[in-house]
Formats: structure tokens, C-alpha cells, sequence
């Protein structure tokens, strides 16, 4: 099973545990210069970043390369954080894979999913593992930050947060927080129609971390990401608490809602197969963001 | 982008897919012309981006100019699930033997394109037993996969060589328009053994658009949307009354269903997306206020990197100078929420603690008008 948190903060207990070098793709962008600089306040150690034309040049001292190839090179860094506008996406992400990320971070909304098929396969190819495109990024809390997240709605803790949406990850973590749920890990998986990293990946990856408490899920109407999930579960059986919140109960059907993954056709993608799923599973399904660790903690109980 | 019938098939004519003769008509001038020119009987089809047309008398059969005059205006005008009969097409009857289905999509499980076939078409096809299904990888389908599954579904000699002929082309049609849904259905095979699209079924990758300026022409969306789009807001339009603004599609789609649970009816689902500024809400406020049948404005926001105060200097700015005038039930949390109410203090924007509480009063405040 892959070690994301092996991949995201080294070994416990080894030198430069919590260190582990990014790249930014896109760093000196509006949008990549501002959440670099946040990455970097939360404790990312950005090694460098990458902008074809300005290599030799720095932002904030952190140097910069014209390539991928070049940055990973010069700082050994497995982690490739992604915020290049979406029709550069492509052939910015091949860049990466090719030069040896083993995990890329895929920030940009309004990606072909043409382009994000060819890169989810190669990355296949390869071995290696792309969160997104579309996703606010993934985060161990109090460690590292890789993304846009904002820091405040998250804490250390031993549950894992998994989400199709961004600010609903932000909304339910700052929920469980409150109730005295830290995170272990929260990661977005992406609105998109296809996700390099599924959410019944996320779950696979994460079920076996030491001493986790619990698995959030927030998914919402689109696709099968869900049932994918739920099936997954009473297949193989997992003995902590899961919750789900599902968002677009109330959405019409056939219409995009937000995100390009977000419509329903027919009884595919429809928030009633994905909660009838779930019940199946034995995981309870939030009505509301804010009985989100309500249930976690009826879960706890048993 | 879902096309409408016709446009699909203008597609698929691109592509060489056999088709019935057929005219579009937006006025019933238009109609009596083209029956002259298509001679009856013919089909009548109102063109709505839905399925179910059959069923909600969106096709009706024509046999004689007397009919035509009858039916064509009951057509057009006719709103199916929502969606308005702006145009109608008319096509010339044939006479079927059989219907089959074929379909390429994005199998969005499997990160692949998938072809689904059957032998029997006509009807919606989650209910068909018989379904045939090939992962065909990023390529499209080739002339082996489109015998294969011509052969998978019963058919020989000339039907099978017209039936693979025709997937290889709506494959084609999909890879180079970067369609996530390409589908015929009914297939129908005719007197004569041909084969025609009766039906044809197109969704495009609005994400893929910049690359695909020629199928800009079948854009169809509501001065309203492309305002929108052109912010990069995302809005769907709703009959109700109260519109749900927010940043995120996820925490947008959740106000919905709870506004919803709370006996509440949206006007709009309006998604202003991650980076809201003063000029992005206001823009927002701008598109509300141009819904007339909004008679409350709902806001969720989680500002963790906007300022809840840039919310809050917007929404003054749109009721200063009138774009907006019904009132907002606000729920804004983030960097700055205390400041953000004292400067909302004594204005049309009642804040409130959480989500919840802004949509009990939003319900009440949109009853009350």
C-alpha cells in the first residue's frame, strides 16, 4: 500500500521528518506566488519553484528553475505542487511526471478531462500518484500543507478527512475541530468528472494508518465515486467509524452544479443511490454539515 | 455543453452518420415551407436539452398540412421538465424495421472511454438487459472493437458492416470533439436494411471549449449564465425565490439542499467560486438583482482566505446604489466576521452565526414580501 504520509512527511523520527522538499509548478502567478507564501507561513518547506523564462531568479529566496526537471533535480523533491492555469495543465503535469514527482498536486479548476485522462495514465505508468486536478490539495495538519486550504479550519488529530469539495472540506473540518476532532490527513479529491487519486483510493491509503480513529467522507451528486467507496467497505470490512455527508439532495437533475463532476443523469451520479449505498455500508450520512461529528461521535460511542 | 437533437445530428452528418431528411423550424412558416419541400408524413420534434420528449407529447406525427397547423404550435411553446420548446425540427417519417442503441462515453470510474451497445434501443437504456460494453482506452474505438461489438449484439452481414461503420464515426465525432457523450438511440434500421440516427444525443467538455471554437455556435445559454460564465461563476437558474449565493460548489450545493429541507425555494444556485473580491460580489449582486422573482438573497460564505469584510463592503455598495433591493440573510465566517457586522450594522443585511439561523430567516424574510 503507498505511503502518503510516508511521501508527505518522511519517517517519524528520522532527520527532516516534516521537511520533505516541494516543488511549485506556477510559483510566481498571482495565485501561486499568494498560496506559496502560505504554504511556506503553515511550514511546507517549498525547496523550489517553476517558471519557464524566469529560472536563475528566486521568490522570496526560494529559487526558481524553467523546468520541472531541473527543479527536481536540484532538490531531490518527490512532491510537485501544480498551479499552472488549466490549459497549460498538461503538458506542465507530463513535465513533472516525466522528471520523477512521485506526487503531484494538481490546484487547477477547468482542465480538459481529456488532458487529466492523459495524465492519470501516465502517472499510472509510472507509479506515481496525482491528487486532483480541481482539488484544494492535501494536508497533514499541523506538519505540511500542499494547497490552497486556508490553516485555520484545521488541527492535529487521528481522523482522516476525504473530499470532493473544497470549502465543504474546510466547513466539515472546522466542525470536527470544534467538536475536538483533529485530522490526521484531509485531502481533496477534486470536483472533476475524473480524479487522478479516486475517493475508494484515498480510502485505501488512509485505512491503514496507525492509530486512526475515524474516516470522514464528503462527497456530493456526480458519478459513482461514492457507491465505488461504500462497496468497497462492505467488501473488505473496516472496523473504525466512517461518516458521510453527501452534498446536491436538492440539486435538478442534468444541470452542472459548480463543479464539472457535479450532475446527475438519470439515477447516475443521484445523491439517493450514493446515500442508499452508504446505509448499506453501515455508514451513517450527515444531513448537515454541522451533524457531521455528531454522528462520528454516535459512531465512537457504538 | 449538452447539444440539442438537431445540433447533434448536424454533427454526426460531419461524420457521415445516415440521418433522416429534416428541417429546423423556429416559426410556423418556417414549418409550413419545409413540409412543402419534405412532403408527408413526417415527425415533429420539439428541441429541448431533456430526455423524456416522447413521453411529455414533444413528438408528435404529422400526417397532412391540417395536422401540421394543429400540432406545430402545441410543440413549440411546450416546456418539458423545466426547459422551454424554443425550436422544432421536422423530419420525414420512415418507415423502421428495428431500433438499436450505441453510445460512447467517458466512464469517469474507470478513467476510460467506454462503448455501450444494444440491440435494443428506443428506450432508456439504464432498463436494457442486453448491453453490451467495451472499455476502448483513450483512443476511441477501432474497426475490430466496432465488428466485435456489431457481432456482440446479433448482428451479420450488411447490418453489422452499417452498425460498425456507424460506431467507428461516432467514435471519431468523440475523441475529436472531446465529447463525454456521444449516443444514438434509437439506431433505427430501416425498410431498405440502412441505418439512421432517429435520435442523437451530444455532451461536449465546456472545459475543453477554448480549443473547439467551432461548436461555439450551439451555445445556448441564457444572457444570465454568460455573464456569469464570464466571471467564472457558476449559475444555474430555478423557478423559486430565494436566491443561494456562496463561495464553492460543495458548500453552495449544501445551502441548497438545507434551504430546501427548510420549506425554502431557490431562484438561483450562484457559485462566485473561490477568490471572491469586492468586484466579484458586487457582480454577483448585479445578476441577482436582475432576477425579478428573488425576493431574498441567501449568503454562505467561508471566507478562509477572503475577507469577510470585502463581502460585506460589496453588499453595501449594491444596495447603495440600488442594484440589489430585497433583503440578505448572510452567513459570512472568516477573517474579520466581528468587523465585517459592525459595518453591516443598521443595513439590509441581517448576519448571522450560522447557516442554519440564515436560512430560517431567509424562508420568513422571502414569505414576507
Amino acid at each position: 500500500m503507498i505511503d502518503i504520509l510516508g511521501i508527505l512527511c518522511g519517517k517519524e523520527g528520522e532527520a527532516g521528518h516534516g521537511k520533505r522538499p516541494v516543488v511549485v509548478q506556477g510559483m510566481t502567478g498571482t495565485f501561486g506566488s499568494r498560496h506559496t507564501r502560505l504554504m511556506r507561513d503553515y511550514g511546507t518547506n517549498i525547496a523550489a519553484g517553476v517558471t519557464p523564462g524566469k529560472g536563475g531568479g528566486d521568490l522570496d529566496g526560494i529559487p526558481l528553475y524553467d523546468t520541472a526537471g531541473e527543479a527536481i533535480a536540484a532538490t531531490g523533491a518527490e512532491i510537485v505542487a501544480n498551479f499552472v492555469p488549466a490549459r497549460h495543465f498538461l503538458a506542465s503535469a507530463r513535465e513533472a511526471l516525466e522528471a520523477g514527482a512521485r506526487l503531484l498536486v494538481a490546484i487547477p479548476e477547468h482542465v480538459p478531462v481529456r488532458d487529466t485522462l492523459e495524465v492519470v495514465e501516465l502517472a499510472g505508468s509510472r507509479d506515481a500518484l496525482v491528487i486532483g486536478p480541481n482539488t484544494p490539495g492535501v494536508m497533514v495538519p499541523g506538519t505540511i500543507k500542499v494547497g490552497i486550504m486556508p490553516a485555520s479550519p484545521f488541527a492535529p488529530g487521528d481522523i482522516a478527512v476525504l473530499s470532493k469539495s473544497g470549502t465543504l472540506l474546510y466547513e466539515i473540518s472546522d466542525n470536527l475541530t470544534q467538536a475536538g476532532f483533529g485530522q490526521r490527513i484531509t485531502l481533496g479529491i477534486g470536483g472533476d468528472p475524473v480524479n487522478g487519486m479516486r475517493l475508494v483510493d484515498a480510502f485505501d491509503m488512509v485505512r491503514g494508518i496507525d492509530g486512526l480513529r475515524g474516516v470522514v467522507i464528503v462527497g456530493e451528486i456526480g458519478g459513482d465515486a461514492e457507491e465505488t467507496l461504500a462497496q468497497r467497505i462492505i467488501e473488505t470490512g473496516f472496523d473504525r467509524p466512517v461518516v458521510a455527508y453527501i452534498a446536491g439532495r436538492a440539486a435538478p437533475k442534468e444541470k452542472r452544479m459548480g463543479h464539472a463532476g457535479a450532475i446527475v443523469y438519470g439515477n447516475y451520479g443521484s445523491a439517493e443511490s450514493k446515500v442508499n449505498m452508504f446505509t448499506k455500508a453501515n455508514v451513517p450520512v450527515a444531513r448537515r454539515p454541522a451533524e457531521v461529528p455528531v454522528l462520528l461521535k454516535g459512531k465512537m460511542r457504538g | 455543453m449538452r447539444l440539442l437533437e438537431h445540433q447533434a445530428k448536424d454533427l454526426f452528418a460531419g461524420y457521415g452518420i445516415r440521418l433522416l431528411e429534416g428541417r429546423v423550424c423556429p416559426t410556423i412558416e418556417g414549418a409550413r415551407e419545409a413540409a412543402r419541400e419534405l412532403g408527408y408524413p413526417l415527425v415533429i420534434k420539439s428541441q429541448v436539452p431533456v430526455g423524456g420528449r416522447g413521453k411529455a407529447g414533444g413528438i408528435q406525427k404529422c400526417a397532412s398540412a391540417d395536422e401540421l397547423e394543429l400540432k406545430f404550435p402545441q410543440v413549440l411553446g411546450m416546456t418539458i421538465k423545466g426547459e422551454r420548446t424554443r425550436t422544432v425540427l421536422l423530419e420525414k417519417a420512415a418507415e423502421i424495421s428495428s431500433e438499436l442503441y450505441v453510445a460512447i462515453m467517458l466512464n469517469r470510474g474507470r478513467r476510460t472511454y467506454t462503448v455501450i451497445a444494444s440491440s435494443e434501443g428506443g428506450v432508456e437504456i439504464e432498463s436494457v438487459k442486453g448491453q453490451t460494453i467495451r472499455d476502448v482506452g483513450l483512443g476511441g474505438a477501432d474497426a475490430a472493437t466496432c465488428a466485435e461489438v456489431a457481432s456482440a449484439i446479433g448482428l451479420g452481414g450488411e447490418a453489422a458492416a452499417s452498425f460498425a461503420s456507424t460506431l467507428a464515426s461516432l467514435s471519431s465525432l468523440a475523441m475529436e470533439k472531446e465529447a463525454e457523450l456521444a449516443e444514438i438511440n434509437p439506431l433505427a434500421v430501416l425498410a431498405d436494411g440502412s441505418m439512421v440516427a432517429l435520435d442523437g444525443k451530444v455532451i461536449t467538455d465546456d472545459n475543453s471549449a477554448f480549443r473547439h471554437e467551432e461548436l461555439q455556435k450551439y451555445r445556448e445559454a441564457s444572457e444570465l449564465e454568460d455573464r456569469a460564465a464570464a466571471r467564472g461563476f457558476s449559475l444555474v437558474e430555478m423557478d423559486g425565490d430565494v436566491a443561494v449565493v456562496g463561495n464553492g460548489a460543495g458548500l453552495v450545493m449544501s445551502t441548497f439542499d438545507m434551504l430546501t429541507d427548510s420549506g425554502g425555494r431557490p431562484s438561483c444556485f450562484l457559485d462566485v467560486g473561490g477568490g471572491a473580491t469586492v468586484e466579484s460580489v458586487y457582480e454577483a449582486m448585479e445578476l441577482i438583482g436582475k432576477m425579478r422573482r428573488t425576493r431574498a438573497i441567501l449568503v454562505n460564505l467561508y471566507g478562509g482566505i477572503v475577507r469577510t469584510t470585502t463581502v460585506a463592503t460589496a453588499l453595501l455598495k449594491a444596495y447603495g446604489d440600488g442594484t440589489i433591493k430585497v433583503p440578505t440573510f448572510a452567513r459570512l465566517k472568516g477573517a474579520e466576521s466581528e468587523k465585517a457586522r459592525e459595518m453591516l450594522d443598521g443595513s439590509r443585511v441581517e448576519m448571522f452565526g450560522t447557516v442554519e439561523e440564515a436560512i430560517g430567516a431567509a424562508v420568513k424574510g422571502a414569505r414576507r414580501r
